[in-house]
C-alpha cells in the first residue's frame, strides 16, 4: 500500500544529517505501524512525506503504486480524500464547532447534508463528543481536541489514517483512550500509522515497530517493543 | 451540485465574518477610508465640475458693430456665426438695449446721464456676444469669421472692435488652468485610490495570513483549492458590503453640513448632489468594496494554496 524507496529527505543544502536518510520500507493494507524514535529521528518528516507536505530529497514514495510526488494539485486533493491525519497540536480550524470541523472535510468531498447531518453525530458518538458537538476546539479538553481530530480523520472512511504523535500533548487516561479508538479503527480494517515516543503506548499495542535513528531504520520488528 | 456549493460557501464565508469579530470589524473600517477617500473624491470632482462650467460660462467674445451699421448686416453675421459648429450660443443686443443698460448701470451719475441727453443720437452700436461650447475654442471662432470666405468685406467694415482681443489673456489662462486642474484631479484621485487599495489589501491579506495554518489543515482533509477559496471571497465581499453601507452613511452628515456651511465656496450643493445621486453613489461604493475585498482576498488565500 505505501512503499518508501530509498528515501532522504534534506530540509536544506546546509543540512549535515539529513532528516531521513535512505529508508525503504512497505506497510501493507490493515496494517497497525508504530514508528518509533527520540526527538529529531525522522518520525514526523516520514509522516509529512506520506501526506504530500514535503518532497523527498531523493527516492520515492509511493501510495498504491502511484509515486505520490508526481501528482498534480487535483491528484494530491484525491490522495489525501483518502488518507486521515492526526496530528499532535489537534490542528482543527478554530472558528468552526466540533460539529462542523468534522462536516467541512466531507462537504469537501460534495457529500449532502442530511448524510453529513447523521454521519457526523455518529462519528462524534464514536469519539464520546456527541454533548459536545456546538463547541469551539478552545472549549474542548485536550483529549477533546484529539479525539475530535481523529473523528474528523475518519469521517470519510480513508484507506489510511496517519497519527503523528497523538498522545504527545495528552495525559495518559487521554492518551490510552487515543490509542483505543485507533485500535477499534484499525480492526475495521483502516491501516494506521502511528508515530510516538511513547513506551507505554507501544508497548501495549503489541504490533509492527519500526525505529528510527538520526534518520535512519534501525529496527523494524513485527509484534515489537519499544526498544532503542 | 453548483447551487449546493453556492450556498455552503456563502454560509461558511459568513460564518467566518461573524465569528472573527474584532477582526472583520477592523477590516471593515480599513475598508471604510478607501471607500471614503473614493467617495470624497467624487464628491471634488463634482465641485470641480461644477466650478469648471460655471467658470467656463463666464467666458465670452463680444463683437461690436458700428453705431451705423445696417440691422440686416448685424443679423447676417449672426446667422453666420451660428452655424460654426464651436459656438453654443450668439445673444444680439441691440444699440437702443445697450444704452438702456449703459444707463441703467450709472444710473446715480447724472454727469453721465447728462452727456446722453446732449447727444442727438445713439453712440452705441449693436452687439453679439458669443459663447462657445469650450474656452479653447474662442480662436478658432474668430478665425473663423475673419476667413475671406465666411464674412464678406461689407460685413468686417461694420464691426467696430471685439473685445476677445483683451480677454485673450485670462481666457488663455483660464483654459490652462481647467486644464491643469482636471490633469492634476485625476492623478490625484489615481494615486489616492491606488495608495487606499494596497493598504486595504494589505489588512486582509495579513487576515488571511493569520488563517495560513487553517488553510493548511483544510488541504491536508482533502478540500479543493476552490472549496478552500470561496468562504474567504465571501468573507471579502461581505466586508466590502459593510463598509459600504457604513460609508454611505457617514456621507449623509458630511455632505449634509457641506450643502449647508460650503455651498457658496464650493460652488456647488453637495447636500443635493449626495441626494440627487445616492444611488449612483452606493452602487459605485458597492462595486468598489465588493471587488476590492473579493480580489485581496483571492490574492491572498492563492499564496497559501500552492504551497
Amino acid at each position: 500500500m505505501i512503499y518508501f524507496d530509498n528515501v532522504t529527505k534534506q530540509y536544506t543544502d546546509t543540512d549535515t544529517e539529513p532528516s531521513l536518510e535512505g529508508v525503504t520500507f512497505s506497510i501493507a493494507p490493515g496494517e497497525f505501524v508504530t514508528i518509533v524514535g527520540h526527538s529529531g529521528a525522522g518520525k514526523t518528516t516520514l509522516a509529512k512525506l506520506i501526506i504530500a507536505e514535503e518532497k523527498p530529497t531523493v527516492g520515492k514514495v509511493s501510495f498504491q503504486s502511484v509515486d505520490i510526488h508526481k501528482l498534480s494539485n487535483s491528484g494530491l486533493t484525491e490522495l489525501r480524500r483518502k488518507i486521515g491525519v492526526v496530528f499532535q497540536d489537534f490542528r482543527l480550524i478554530a472558528n468552526k464547532t466540533s460539529f462542523e470541523n468534522i462536516a467541512f472535510a466531507m462537504e469537501a468531498l460534495g457529500k449532502d447534508d442530511d448524510e453529513i447531518a447523521s454521519d457526523v453525530m455518529h462519528v462524534l458518538s464514536l469519539v464520546n463528543l456527541d454533548n459536545r458537538s456546538l463547541h469551539f476546539p478552545h472549549q474542548l479538553s485536550g483529549g477533546e481536541k484529539q479525539r475530535l481530530a481523529i473523528a474528523r480523520a475518519i469521517i470519510n472512511q480513508p484507506e489510511i489514517i496517519i497519527a503523528d504523535e497523538p498522545t504527545g500533548n495528552l495525559d495518559p487516561i487521554s492518551a490510552g483512550e487515543i490509542v483505543n479508538i485507533l485500535k477499534r479503527i484499525n480492526s475495521l480494517g483502516t491501516t494506521i500509522i502511528l508515530t510516538t515516543h511513547n513506551k507505554t503506548v507501544v508497548d501495549s499495542l503489541g504490533k509492527r515497530v519500526i525505529t528510527l535513528e538520526k534518520g535512519r531504520i534501525i529496527r523494524d520488528d513485527k509484534e515489537g517493543k519499544y526498544v532503542i | 451540485m453548483f447551487l449546493k456549493k453556492l450556498k455552503r460557501t456563502i454560509r461558511s464565508g459568513t460564518h467566518n465574518f461573524v465569528r472573527s469579530g474584532f477582526t472583520s470589524v477592523s477590516s471593515v473600517l480599513v475598508m471604510v477610508v478607501t471607500l471614503f477617500v473614493i467617495t470624497s473624491l467624487i464628491f471634488v470632482q463634482a465641485a470641480l465640475t461644477s466650478a469648471l462650467a460655471d467658470m467656463k460660462d463666464k467666458v465670452d467674445v463680444t463683437v461690436y458693430f458700428t453705431p451705423h451699421a445696417d440691422t440686416n448686416i448685424i443679423h447676417s453675421v449672426e446667422s453666420i456665426v451660428k452655424k460654426a459648429p464651436e459656438v453654443k450660443s450668439v445673444t444680439y443686443t441691440s444699440s437702443e438695449d445697450a444704452l438702456d443698460a449703459y444707463k441703467q448701470k450709472h444710473i446715480n451719475d447724472n454727469m453721465i446721464l447728462q452727456v446722453f441727453d446732449i447727444l442727438d443720437e445713439n453712440p452705441l452700436g449693436a452687439s453679439l456676444n458669443i459663447k462657445a461650447k469650450d474656452p479653447s475654442q474662442y480662436e478658432s471662432i474668430l478665425n473663423y469669421l475673419k476667413s475671406d470666405s465666411v464674412l464678406s468685406s461689407g460685413m468686417l467694415s461694420v464691426i467696430d472692435s471685439v473685445d476677445y482681443n483683451r480677454n485673450k489673456l485670462v481666457i488663455d489662462r483660464l483654459t490652462n488652468i481647467i486644464d491643469g486642474a482636471q490633469r492634476l484631479g485625476f492623478v490625484l484621485a489615481v494615486i489616492l485610490i491606488f495608495i487606499s487599495i494596497i493598504i486595504t489589501f494589505n489588512t486582509i491579506r495579513l487576515i488571511i495570513y493569520m488563517s495560513r495554518e487553517e488553510i493548511g489543515v483544510m488541504k491536508l482533509v482533502g478540500a479543493g483549492n476552490k472549496f478552500i477559496r470561496g468562504p474567504f471571497m465571501v468573507s471579502g465581499i461581505l466586508v466590502g458590503l459593510f463598509a459600504s453601507i457604513v460609508t454611505i452613511i457617514i456621507f449623509w452628515p458630511v455632505s449634509y453640513w457641506l450643502g449647508h456651511n460650503m455651498t457658496d465656496f464650493l460652488g456647488v450643493d453637495l447636500y443635493a448632489y449626495y441626494k440627487s445621486e445616492f444611488l449612483q453613489l452606493f452602487f459605485i461604493q458597492i462595486v468598489a468594496g465588493v471587488s476590492i475585498g473579493a480580489i485581496s482576498s483571492a490574492l491572498a488565500v492563492h499564496k497559501y494554496l500552492n504551497k
